[in-house]
């Protein structure tokens, strides 16, 4: 089966709900494993990956949890369906890039998805809408029980699940979040904030994970520490520092409205502006708009929107998926063009936003009578 | 300040690490700073990892030294060949069996990376079931020892019976 066809359209994909989803994303656990026998992924020849990835494929086609799933080796997907799985967050950018001996499965809906010799010879995810931590736990734990009776995995009494990278070592667990914190950017509390959870041993990244700038005001916390404590406690700590964040954002938010109302609608309203007139516009700008927009809709700035317009429109716009739906031979330019005509279209039918913090002062929007 | 690796752009990046009683400097402008990774909390506590800078920096002083480091550094992981420069190099390991090869020089470096250097959590369960049952194995066997001291014979006795059900063919000695 076609990729774009077995993917979830960006209509029903962000259309999905959960816990806290005004200010969580999504929630994601990783699992590291390797097999014994094999060299790891960086170091094995070709030759090695490609009898490793014969081993490892069909156990995870195997499992109960894969039984409606796209399998690909990435030697068979062309460039543009590697880019667009990036965007859609079940690949890195160096996953991406390689050829034979790699792969990926990801089963009906994208909630579990396993790499196949990326960094260690399987990287599996559970990704879930909003703050589902343990959810996402017990779903990649179920998948990873099913295929430890699958495949001969390589752990250590002492050391635990032995990774590529020391950094992985133990329980090879990354649990991470992604978070929309405009909030704390608008108000400049930002720094701080990734500054005392960056204290607590934890990684503030962006949106695309390791050394990749926060588009969007999209920020992702995760644990850094592997070894030494147990899954289900990195998953508490993160739970409970993640409750602090969403505390500190939703206050933000809120001193914003109260103190500040016409710096808040000033963003707003110039986002929704642009977006909505625009005949050119980039990606980048485009995601930070879209972050404002979505601001507007969670501070009821725009009644009788859906918020799934503004996440659909985030997936839509970016440049793989807009190559997808047009030509892969887009140039950037072109597709800048195709972007603005695309949000003007979609944004037609919304209204202006309309701020009541701002009480009598909003008046002036509207026409005199 | 130049940048160590590029020579070109203001270094920015100041590391400086304690070997023994040895202080290692390195300048870095942001971009190779960047590149070597040094921003990435998991792997910037090495400063041999980024260049071995420190060697080459005074090569001329330090050949003879290096030459006979070169000797004793050149531990080989006996599965996959891989060796401590390789690690030097990028940071990751050749393959499983290189915990056991390198684990002397790497239970310093989980220290400072992990909140401990012994695992907690998750384990397979066939694995998991062979170390409680030798666990427990030996705990009882320590009970037997305190029973049969104290000449408690019928607990001694139980005890035997219950090693018997866990380890059937071994520390059972044939019956006379």
């Amino acid at each position: 089966m076609e990729l774009i066809n077995f993917l979830s359209k960006p209509s029903d994909f962000s259309r999905r709900t959960g816990p806290n989803d005004k200010i969580v994303l999504s929630s994601r656990v990783r699992l590291a494993r390797n097999i014994r026998g094999f060299a790891f992924p960086g170091f094995a020849k070709k030759a090695e990956r490609v009898r490793a990835f014969e081993v490892l494929r069909p156990a995870i086609e195997a499992t109960a949890a894969m039984a409606d799933r796209f399998a690909g080796s990435m030697d068979t997907l062309d460039a543009l369906d590697k880019q667009i799985l990036v965007e859609r967050h079940l690949i890195s950018r160096e996953h991406a890039a390689k050829g034979p001996g790699s792969g990926i499965v990801f089963n009906h809906q994208e909630i579990l998805c396993v790499m196949i010799n990326e960094e260690d010879h399987l990287r599996m995810q559970a990704i879930y809408p909003g703050l589902q931590l343990k959810k996402a736990f017990a779903a990649i734990d179920a998948l990873d029980s099913d295929l430890e009776s699958r495949l001969d995995y390589a752990v250590s009494k002492d050391l635990g699940y032995l990774t590529a990278c020391p950094t992985n070592l133990g329980t090879g667990i990354r649990v991470s979040a992604m978070l929309h914190l405009p909030g704390l950017v608008l108000a400049e509390q930002i720094n701080p904030i990734i500054q005392s959870v960056n204290k607590l041993g934890l990684a503030v990244r962006g949106l695309y994970g390791e050394g990749t700038e926060a588009l969007g005001n999209i920020f992702q916390v995760s644990n850094q520490m592997t070894l030494g404590e147990s899954e289900t406690d990195i998953v508490a700590r993160l739970d409970k520092v993640l409750a602090q964040i969403i505390e500190h954002e939703e206050n933000g938010r809120q001193s914003l409205l109260e103190k500040k109302p016409k710096v808040l609608f000033n963003h707003i309203g110039r986002a929704y502006g642009v977006l909505s007139n625009a005949y050119s516009i980039s990606s980048k700008e485009t995601m930070n708009l879209l972050s404002l927009l979505r601001l507007g809709h969670d501070l009821g700035f725009l009644p009788g929107v859906e918020r799934a317009l503004v996440d659909e429109l985030s997936i839509v716009t970016q440049p793989a998926h807009l190559r997808k739906k047009f030509s892969d031979e887009l140039q950037p330019e072109e597709r800048d063009l195709l972007r603005a005509d695309m949000l003007r279209e979609r944004l037609a039918g919304v209204p202006r936003p309309q701020c009541k913090a701002l009480g009598d002062d909003a008046s002036l929007d509207k026409p005199q009578e | 300040m130049q940048c160590m690796v590029c020579k070109q752009n203001t270094a920015k990046v100041h590391f400086t690490q304690i070997v023994g009683d040895k202080m290692q400097r390195v300048d870095l402008c942001e971009e190779c700073a960047k590149a070597k990774g040094v921003n990435d909390a998991g792997s910037f506590s090495f400063a041999d990892l980024l260049l071995g800078i420190s060697g080459e920096k005074d090569s001329a002083a330090a050949g003879a030294t290096a030459v006979a480091a070169a000797e004793v550094d050149e531990l080989k992981c006996p599965t996959c060949g891989f060796t401590q420069a390789d690690f030097k190099k990028n940071g990751r390991l050749g393959c499983p069996e290189c915990y056991n090869t390198f684990a002397d020089g790497l239970e310093g470096l989980l220290k400072t990376m992990h909140k401990g250097t012994r695992h907690v959590g998750k384990m397979p369960m066939a694995l998991k079931a062979k170390t409680d049952s030798s666990e427990r194995l030996k705990s009882l066997q320590k009970r037997l020892e305190k029973a049969v001291q104290q000449e408690d014979f019928e607990l001694a006795a139980n005890l035997r019976d219950e090693i018997r059900q866990i380890a059937p063919r071994s520390s059972t000695p044939a019956a006379p």
